[in-house]
């Protein structure tokens, strides 16, 4: 594939936010797999509806109505394409990658999963694709099993294969760890579970800001992923689901808009995708959320991925030079995201990090809501510097400077 | 890197009166799980109140562990009355620290909450003594 590159300096431009000074320093992002940044057409996209024609959508006669309604189905559209979706009734607007995953444990599983029946997670999963299926396990009495990694950070192949041999009802799998950075074979893990009949939710959150994701091609049946961690506003996820999967489930919440007609004793449910959006949307923020599509599509996902591709390599060559340093997950960068984990010495997390935002770098320390991973890891916590589109191998540079600075003043 | 200063790496790197007590007057763990750090104090006590010997163990960051580190020298001799007015000013000045700000004050507080837990698990149990 011919790639032209992304120009680093002219997306900066683009961001308010890299101007600002930290602790008296040029801020340094490098926490893009908590929340990325966002750009000045998203603020805007955002201001221009509230100025201009902010409105309630669905059945309004009024202009602002039905220009407000037009611009939300548009980006419903826009996230169509974006993923490769056969259907638009297969995109449904929620909250974040959380909610979309509850969706599905709620809908799906509460109809599907019976006592005794096997939820497939693995170990590399966060809390968000974690929790929902342990409470639905419990309500179910069914059982959670979980496919154990190597220890470089990579899904066991010969557990997948087993577990799924069992026959799962479902297998909920990370499609890019937010720890290690794995880039887990989705496509071919799909193809093994759809032939044992097992339904495959991807949690694509760390994925698809970062890499072209292609729902058909990849073949899962549910994908779900969040506005935010893609330059666009909180508040808004995307859960995919294949047609015929979500015309045969019930409803997740009740309310307005998810309804055909609503009688006193009984209602008839709104087609796909509305029936799985009840209340007032989250209008503003879907638009915003559609510039932040826009801008995506106009550097190119294949660009977005190739230039991570090269500040991973170059920060992993430039922190594995470092005595003491461990990173954590793969190292060969066909196979990891732009996301490292790493520890110095004994030296705590916490301590790293207050030390980098002294010098304005923003990364994170802490479990980052993997705590099964941590354990697996044998560590309390990590570091975790993650980049985007908008990162520079300059600033990589400084944060190895201040990274071996701190050794020098914890002595080790 | 203005809050770690010689002070705090000396108390981290070296830390004082580390290591457990047997039959302690006071012995106490509190634990951040947001960071995962754990402190546990060990207190034994003269029969006038006063504090005759203090250790403490655990695992925590550099703010946390030279915290306990320092409260146990800021303890050692004191009377019981004393200790209930520790506060985190008292560390802060005792390390020689600037603000630490919202994110890190929590590890500074984790040795003197440990402590305060103590003392109010220890006079509980003083008062139903003295009852029964």
């Amino acid at each position: 594939m011919k790639l032209k590159g992304i120009n680093v300096e002219a997306i900066r431009k683009d961001f308010p936010i890299l101007k600002r000074k930290i602790n008296g320093k040029s801020l340094i992002y490098f926490d893009n797999a908590a929340t990325s940044q966002k750009p000045r057409q998203v603020i805007n996209a955002i201001s221009k509806y509230y100025s201009l024609y902010n409105a309630n959508i669905h059945r309004t006669i009024h202009k602002l109505g039905v220009e407000a309604t037009e611009a939300y189905e548009n980006v419903r559209d826009k996230v169509v394409k974006f993923i490769n979706a056969k259907h638009r009734e297969e995109v449904l607007f929620v909250r974040n990658t959380t909610e979309a995953i509850n969706l599905v444990a709620y809908s799906w599983g509460r109809a599907n999963i019976s006592k005794g029946d096997t939820i497939l997670l693995t170990e590399m999963e966060h809390h968000s694709n974690i929790i929902p299926w342990q409470l639905l396990a419990k309500e179910k009495s069914a059982n959670l099993k979980y496919i154990g990694i190597t220890d470089d950070g990579f899904l066991k192949d010969d557990e997948i294969k087993e577990y799924l041999d069992n026959h799962p009802k479902i297998l909920a799998i990370t499609h890019v760890s937010n720890v290690l950075g794995t880039i887990n074979p989705i496509k071919e893990i799909v193809r093994y579970a759809h032939k044992n009949g097992v339904i495959v939710l991807v949690d694509g959150a760390q994925s698809v800001p970062h890499m072209p994701v292609n729902v058909q091609d990849l073949d899962c049946d549910f994908l779900a992923f969040s506005s935010h961690k893609m330059l666009g506003p909180t508040g808004v996820g995307i859960l995919y689901g294949k047609r015929e999967l979500l015309e045969n489930m019930e409803p997740f919440q009740g309310g307005g808009d998810m309804i055909k007609e609503v009688h006193l004793n009984y209602a008839k449910w709104n087609d796909l995708p509305w029936k799985f959006e009840a209340g007032t949307a989250n209008i503003a923020d879907v638009i915003g959320f559609g510039a932040a599509i826009d801008y995506l599509n106009k550097i190119g996902m294949e660009n977005v991925r190739a230039h991570e591709v090269d500040l991973t390599s170059y920060a992993l060559n430039k922190m594995s030079e470092i005595e003491n340093l461990k990173i954590y997950g793969p190292i060969d960068v066909n196979y990891r995201c732009g996301v490292i984990s790493f520890n110095i010495g004994n030296i705590h997390p916490h301590d790293v990090a207050t030390i980098l935002d002294s010098e304005g770098i923003a990364i994170r320390s802490g479990h980052h809501c993997a705590q099964p991973l941590m354990e697996r890891l044998n560590v309390p916590a990590v570091n975790r510097a993650s980049f985007y589109i908008y990162n520079t191998k300059e600033e990589i540079d400084i944060m190895v400077n201040v990274l071996k600075e701190i050794k020098e003043v914890f002595k080790i | 890197m203005s809050i770690y200063r010689e002070k705090v790496i000396d108390h981290y790197k070296n830390p004082r009166n580390f290591g457990k007590l047997d039959n302690p007057d006071i012995e106490v763990k509190e634990s951040n799980p947001l960071c995962g750090d754990d402190i546990e104090l060990y207190i034994k006590l003269n029969t006038n109140g006063s504090v005759a010997d203090v250790k403490f163990s655990g695992k925590g960051c550099a703010l946390s562990i030279a915290a306990a580190s320092v409260l146990t020298e800021i303890i050692s001799g004191k009377k019981l009355k004393e200790l209930k007015r520790l506060n985190k000013k008292d560390i802060i000045k005792a390390l020689d620290l600037p603000d630490p700000g919202p994110t890190r004050i929590e590890c500074l507080l984790l040795p003197i909450k440990a402590l305060k837990l103590g003392l109010t698990e220890y006079l509980k149990r003083e008062v139903s003594n003295s009852k029964s």
